[in-house]
């Protein structure tokens, strides 16, 4: 024990070198920011190929400049082949579903504040920290190859069901290289994944500050920690089922091949598999994977709510508890997507109910954050705007959700808009609004300056009127019969639709353009923005007790230790009306 | 208020909490290494249920006779586990223990790594005598299963070994003094690693 030194005593020496302070770095707050730009890289590569898609949908027969360099076969002259449509609209939702909602929300504010706000230096597995990043990195680098080879992104959707997924290029352009990317992109990412959720699970159970019980975490930690729970178990299941499609793809296996399969005239050379083992896998991840999308949101919501409301919520309890029983339940509902896939009709009874007894818990949840809202003198700003977004886009996306939930209704509005329109709504809209007022919220603490307030609220309005020009109409488009994936509307009974088209793509164009604002707001403001206090909010957690933006040990040596529940606001006889967790001052009883 | 980076200093760490740190935290390394258990089995529950369901949907599945060497490899890879017992008994009183007891464990390592590589070679032989048989990975579902399943434990043994080497070079250099929470760590997997193979064996010899 002769090498007893204070450098010794923290979980890695402080970082030197611009490498590994920048690049390849073990601190969690540079990686959560790494996560971040990931994202914001993803979601801006998606929203550009929606704005190709929807483009193309109304003026199917107008050049779009430029996009024959992005794809010759795909693109000739700048008009979309309905084939290559099908390509944007699977890379738009792996890209989307992977690289921005599982990555933003959870990945990068979890990996920056989760540390943070239950009073440890670091992750547990600070090196697994990194790696987790860099292979998700390698994933996104090996997804966006698809675009640069010749034979172009694949056309199965995000979904990639079999058995069209795995017979390869008879499946059509794309369904040869492109599709393998997809599926070994998919596989890295899950390895990636398995390893981010492995770290959450150790540092939430072993790294918490004295005093910090389970039940004095925030909100959002203890959303990022079922979060990561939930993503233990799916990740682990969508990766076998990759290696398999991988395996089916180029090794000649039969899992997901049924016999006598003839795709493009070709009798393929399989026999035996089950497409619907894939859908079986899939869905047993693809399910929980919502919940991994909305409910670090939910949790950086509730914790932003009750800032702005100066009180806390009705019962921050309930909230937990119903969270995890979202996490419980999501894994019994994956059969919901496969009411119409030729599954046994009592196996969709079977899935209808857990789904329904679902929504009870996400009821509960609305209820507390609107009954807290009830009377309370919220403080307006970007961060809180965003955060009453979300309850709104929530419930507004969450309400189709109790239709589709029924076989019966189901039967009719499979593969619609009316879909498109839901998940879009409550798991893509909310969750990235979630992601917004985390930013407005926590942007000060992340990098020493706050965002403009004004241009934040500019941003809010323009995108909460926008997301629900946009997504409203696509549940009337469903209800009237309007599939989905499809790249241009022929038959005689969608034409009088096209206005409703045309309306939502204008919105979608505006809606798109007006995140330049954010973009321009999260520049300026870096460099440019006023300088942060340590508790610009006056908040109660420990992320406000360090100063912005945090040294790179988090708490500069010293091991808080906590003596409060996390939401002591409106305290009587307190210095302010609130009392900081790490604060000795007795609490409100 | 602002507080200057430079006043953050902090007071040193106590000499409790430096002993904790250098000798890793062992309840975190504890619990990671049991939530990674828990996410390798979800991965093999997935496999084992693909096989179910693969069984049912085709008419195509026939048996296939599993090679002998298999129970060889078993008993290999359960003496390793006996062996890496040895090696922990010798460690339990680490850092107070004689350097003596040291090179003992590192000799059961070594016979840990050797069994260890026995294992995957055995492995290995068995695809060979498959292979010489003409059942190769894509010739019927049974036999594809047989190498994914067989392929997916045997890179986790391997991912094992890497760790138990570095575990064992750790040891040989500081010796006494090493340690023990990547060690205890990397001894749950490989038992786990044990535990699964027998799982994963009565599989296939029940259902292939």
């Amino acid at each position: 024990m002769e090498e007893t030194s204070a450098q010794q005593a923290y979980v890695h020496a402080p970082p030197e070198g611009f490498l590994r302070k920048y690049v390849f770095s073990l601190d969690h707050k540079v990686i959560g920011k790494q996560y971040y730009a990931l994202g914001l890289l993803a979601v801006c590569m998606g929203m550009v190929l929606s704005w190709l898609m929807r483009f193309h949908l109304v003026w199917p027969t107008t050049r779009i400049p430029g996009l024959e360099l992005l794809s010759k076969a795909g693109a000739p002259g700048g008009i979309i082949t309905p084939e290559y449509y099908l390509s944007l609209l699977t890379m738009h939702g792996t890209l989307m579903v992977f690289f921005v909602l599982t990555n933003a929300p959870f990945a990068a504010f979890g990996n920056y504040f989760l540390p943070i706000q239950i009073g440890a230096e670091d992750m547990a597995f600070p090196r697994f920290n990194m790696m987790s990043f860099w292979t998700t990195l390698v994933a996104f680098l090996v997804l966006i190859l698809a675009f640069v080879i010749p034979d172009g992104p694949p056309i199965s959707g995000w979904t990639s069901y079999a058995p069209l997924s795995a017979v390869g290029k008879d499946a059509g352009p794309g369904m040869g290289w492109g599709m393998n990317l997809w599926g070994i992109s998919i596989a890295i990412f899950c390895i990636g994944s398995l390893l981010g959720a492995l770290n959450f699970i150790a540092t939430t159970l072993d790294l918490r500050a004295k005093g910090m019980t389970l039940m004095r975490m925030p909100i959002c930690t203890w959303a990022w920690f079922i979060t990561s729970c939930i993503a233990l178990l799916a990740f682990a299941v969508l990766l076998p089922a990759c290696i398999l499609l991988i395996l089916d793809r180029t090794a000649g296996t039969s899992f997901f091949i049924p016999s006598g399969l003839v795709v493009s005239d070709r009798l393929q050379p399989h026999s035996g598999g089950s497409p619907l083992l894939w859908q079986h896998l899939f869905w047993f991840f693809g399910h929980p994977e919502v919940y991994i999308a909305i409910l670090p949101s939910m949790g950086i919501v509730s914790h932003i709510l009750i800032n702005s409301m100066r009180k806390p919520l009705l019962s921050a309890r309930v909230i937990i508890y119903s969270m995890m029983s979202i996490g419980f339940l999501s894994y019994m509902v994956w059969g919901h997507h496969m009411f119409v896939s030729g599954m046994n009709p009592f196996s969709s009874l079977m899935f209808s109910f857990p789904t329904l007894t679902i929504t009870i818990p996400a009821t509960i949840m609305t209820l507390i954050w609107v009954g807290s809202l009830y009377g309370a003198n919220i403080k307006i700003n970007a961060a809180s705007l965003f955060a009453l977004g979300f309850i709104s886009m929530f419930v507004s996306g969450g309400v189709s959700g109790f239709f589709l939930a029924q076989p019966s209704i189901d039967i009719v509005l499979h593969a619609t808009y009316f879909v498109v329109g839901h998940f879009h709504m409550v798991m893509g809209v909310a969750s990235i609004f979630g992601v917004f007022a985390g930013t407005y919220f926590w942007f000060g603490k992340m990098t020493g300056r706050m965002m403009n307030e004004t241009l934040g609220q500019l941003h809010f309005w323009l995108t909460f009127i926008g997301t629900y020009c946009i997504f409203m109409p696509f549940h009337y488009l469903g209800l009237v019969g309007n599939v989905r994936r499809y790249s241009a509307f022929v038959n005689d009974f969608m034409g009088p639709l096209m206005p409703l088209h045309k309306f939502i793509t204008i919105a979608a164009l505006c809606t798109g353009a007006a995140q330049l604002i954010f973009i321009l707001n999260l520049i300026y403001s870096r460099y440019k923005g006023a300088p942060a206090p340590d508790n610009p909010w006056n908040g109660t957690t420990l992320e406000w007790s360090i100063p912005s933006p945090p040294p790179w040990n988090n708490f500069g040596g010293k091991h808080p230790v906590i003596y409060h529940d996390p939401y002591q606001y409106a305290v009587k006889g307190s210095k302010g009306d609130y009392i900081m967790q790490d604060s000795p001052e007795p609490s409100a009883g | 208020m602002r507080t200057p980076p430079s006043a953050l200093g902090g007071p040193p760490p106590s000499a409790a909490r430096v002993a904790k740190v250098l000798s890793g935290s062992g309840a975190a390394s504890q619990s990671g290494i049991w939530v990674g258990i828990f996410a390798i089995t979800m991965s093999f529950a997935a496999f084992t249920s693909a096989l179910f369901v693969r069984q049912g949907s085709g008419a195509d599945w026939t048996h296939i006779a599993l090679p002998l060497i298999l129970y060889a490899n078993t008993l290999a890879l359960l003496l390793s586990s006996a062996t890496l017992q040895m090696a922990r008994r010798s460690l339990a009183a680490a850092p107070s223990i004689e350097p003596r007891a040291v090179r003992m464990a590192l000799g059961w390592l070594m016979a840990t790594l050797a069994l260890g590589f026995v294992f995957v070679g055995g492995q290995y032989e068995a695809w060979r005598q498959l292979a010489a048989q003409g059942l190769y990975l894509a010739t019927n579902p049974n036999s594809s299963f047989y190498y994914v399943l067989t392929a997916m434990h045997g890179l986790h043994v391997l991912a094992g070994i890497v760790a138990l080497a570095l575990v064992m070079g750790r040891i040989a250099a500081r010796g006494a003094a090493f340690r023990k929470s990547s060690f205890e760590a990397t001894a749950t997997y490989w038992h786990f690693m044990g535990v699964l193979w027998l799982y994963l064996l009565i599989v296939l010899s029940t259902k292939l």
